[in-house]
């Protein structure tokens, strides 16, 4: 194997392996929204270091292998491709964190229900991640595609959370707090899908060369 | 010459999943991805299903390429692909083989090269061409530029002080011998030498400057400022250069053209060829994967 084709397999280790922390930390954080989980909130926001200095690792890591072998065609855009990849996965990784966040906020609130909705869009949210980073190792456009059709169903669901909070705001207004808790983590989740959606476009430059951002999915 | 391999007929699509480098070694006519991009260009000189045979060799099969005018175009590919003999075909320097032989075609600006009664002196005033090493002629720096106005009689020092001048500046050298024009071309560094050879072709202006791998004897330094020359010669020449050194194609050229074993594979802008080539045979080129 050639120097560079070693440069990037370890490139593509690195990646997968602050995917799976992002992806650990998505899932700890909707844990711990849905058991009101402090403790396990407390250990999300930690883990976000891990994943912030496996970020600048990873980017290093790029820069080296294009400072060094000056990488064309194919090897070019998959160390471009990772260089956007890590980005969007660090900052899924503090979307995870402020999930955790307000989780800690909300445990001092007494009971609330959690709208069945946050449960639906973050099950959404977690398979898109999911699926994108696998879309990433098999270089699977398919995949990727089906991901970004994918993000509607989460932003449909955001809409109905957001309208739900309205309604609740008008019907106890003492709760506004927590109800405006609820909203913001709806849109960290919201966010997350977006992320995951960028992952699987990057996914699509990274395979077919095309750049699809700021198309409808049809492409 | 006709036979089994003659490529004036199109050759059929190939099933995608068909590897079109095996495809040619097996001998099969296999046809080239040529860029749209390419076809909208302005041809200063269109090579049109060229076939040449070396003895009983064939070394070009059918190749149909538009070379762009005022623009740099590179021919890239392996050892023995054919880029040296077909850049040699366009000022017909192959005519000094013998046994070789051709079909098809090219014209410059419209004319018929291997046209009977093309006149191959006059072809070749109407082409530059460099080589791999320098070759600057034994004599002033000054006389190395206007050799081409000498031979044509011109005497008028006025006009010869000009040209030198205009074409020292074109080939970025001027600054660095202005003081020296008359001191012999052989004290010039290899680099310079070079940028002297460039400039001695474009003081006859012509229509198509060739090319054939002009930094392969050079430093890196002298490399990188051939490299900005060539870049800067885009919108005045139509360039047509053949590079073994694919950083170099991405760097200096507009258009990119791969070949393989004889055939035009892939020919399209640099920037796509180095970014989203269409085939799959070129990006494993391109990534150094082959070749």
């Amino acid at each position: 194997m050639r120097h560079i084709e070693r440069q990037i397999v370890q490139l593509k280790e690195k990646i997968l392996r602050v995917g799976t922390l992002v992806e650990e930390a998505i899932s700890k954080s909707i844990t711990a929204l849905i058991n009101r989980d402090s403790a396990l909130a407390q250990r999300v926001m930690a883990s976000d270091e891990e994943i912030d200095r496996m970020e600048v690792e990873v980017e290093e890591e790029c820069l080296k292998i294009l400072a060094l072998y000056q990488p064309v065609a194919a090897d070019l855009r998959l160390v471009v491709a990772a260089l956007k990849i890590n980005n969007d996965l660090e900052r899924i990784g503090d979307l995870a964190k402020n999930i955790a966040k307000r989780v800690a906020q909300l445990a001092g609130e007494g009971p609330i229900d959690l709208p069945a909705e946050i449960r639906t869009m973050a099950t959404l949210a977690q398979e898109m991640v999911r699926q994108s980073l696998d879309a990433v190792v098999n270089g699977d456009t398919a995949l990727a595609r089906q991901v970004r059709e994918e993000d509607d169903a989460v932003d449909d669901a955001r809409q109905r959370v957001r309208r739900m909070v309205l309604q609740g705001i008008k019907v106890e207004p003492e709760r506004v707090e927590c109800l405006l808790r609820v909203n913001s983590v709806s849109k960290h989740i919201e966010r997350i899908a977006d992320m995951a959606t960028n992952i699987a476009e990057d996914v699509i430059y990274m395979v077919e060369g095309d750049i699809v951002r700021h198309r409808s999915s049809d492409y | 010459m006709t036979g089994a391999d003659d490529t004036r007929q199109p050759a059929p699509p190939l099933p995608a999943t068909t590897d079109r480098l095996q495809a040619v070694a097996s001998g099969l006519n296999v046809p080239s991805e040529v860029h749209e991009k390419v076809l909208e260009e302005t041809p200063v000189l269109e090579i049109d299903r060229f076939n040449l045979w070396y003895g009983t060799k064939q070394a070009l099969h059918g190749i149909s390429m538009p070379i762009p005018h005022n623009q740099v175009t590179a021919l890239v590919g392996p050892s023995g692909c054919g880029k040296s003999t077909l850049l040699r075909s366009v000022n017909r320097l192959n005519d000094l083989v013998q046994s070789v032989q051709i079909t098809g075609d090219m014209r410059l600006n419209g004319d018929s090269i291997y046209d009977p009664r093309m006149d191959v002196i006059d072809l070749r005033k109407r082409m530059g061409m460099v080589f791999q090493k320098p070759n600057p002629f034994p004599m002033s720096i000054y006389e190395n530029v206007v050799y081409s106005l000498r031979i044509d009689g011109e005497r008028n020092r006025g006009v010869l002080d000009e040209v030198c001048e205009l074409s020292l500046r074109g080939a970025a050298l001027w600054d660095e011998v202005k003081d020296r024009l008359h001191d012999s071309a052989l004290g010039l560094s290899g680099g310079q030498q070079q940028r002297l050879c460039i400039a001695r072709a474009i003081a006859a202006e012509p229509e198509v400057l060739l090319l054939d791998e002009p930094c392969s004897a050079l430093d890196p330094i002298a490399t990188g400022k051939v490299e900005d020359l060539i870049q800067e010669l885009r919108g005045r020449y139509s360039v047509l250069m053949v590079t073994h050194n694919m950083q170099q194609a991405s760097r200096a050229s507009d258009y990119t053209a791969f070949m393989y074993l004889g055939r035009l594979i892939e020919y399209g802008p640099t920037s796509d060829i180095f970014t989203k080539p269409m085939l799959k045979e070129t990006e494993s080129y391109v990534t150094g994967r082959f070749g």
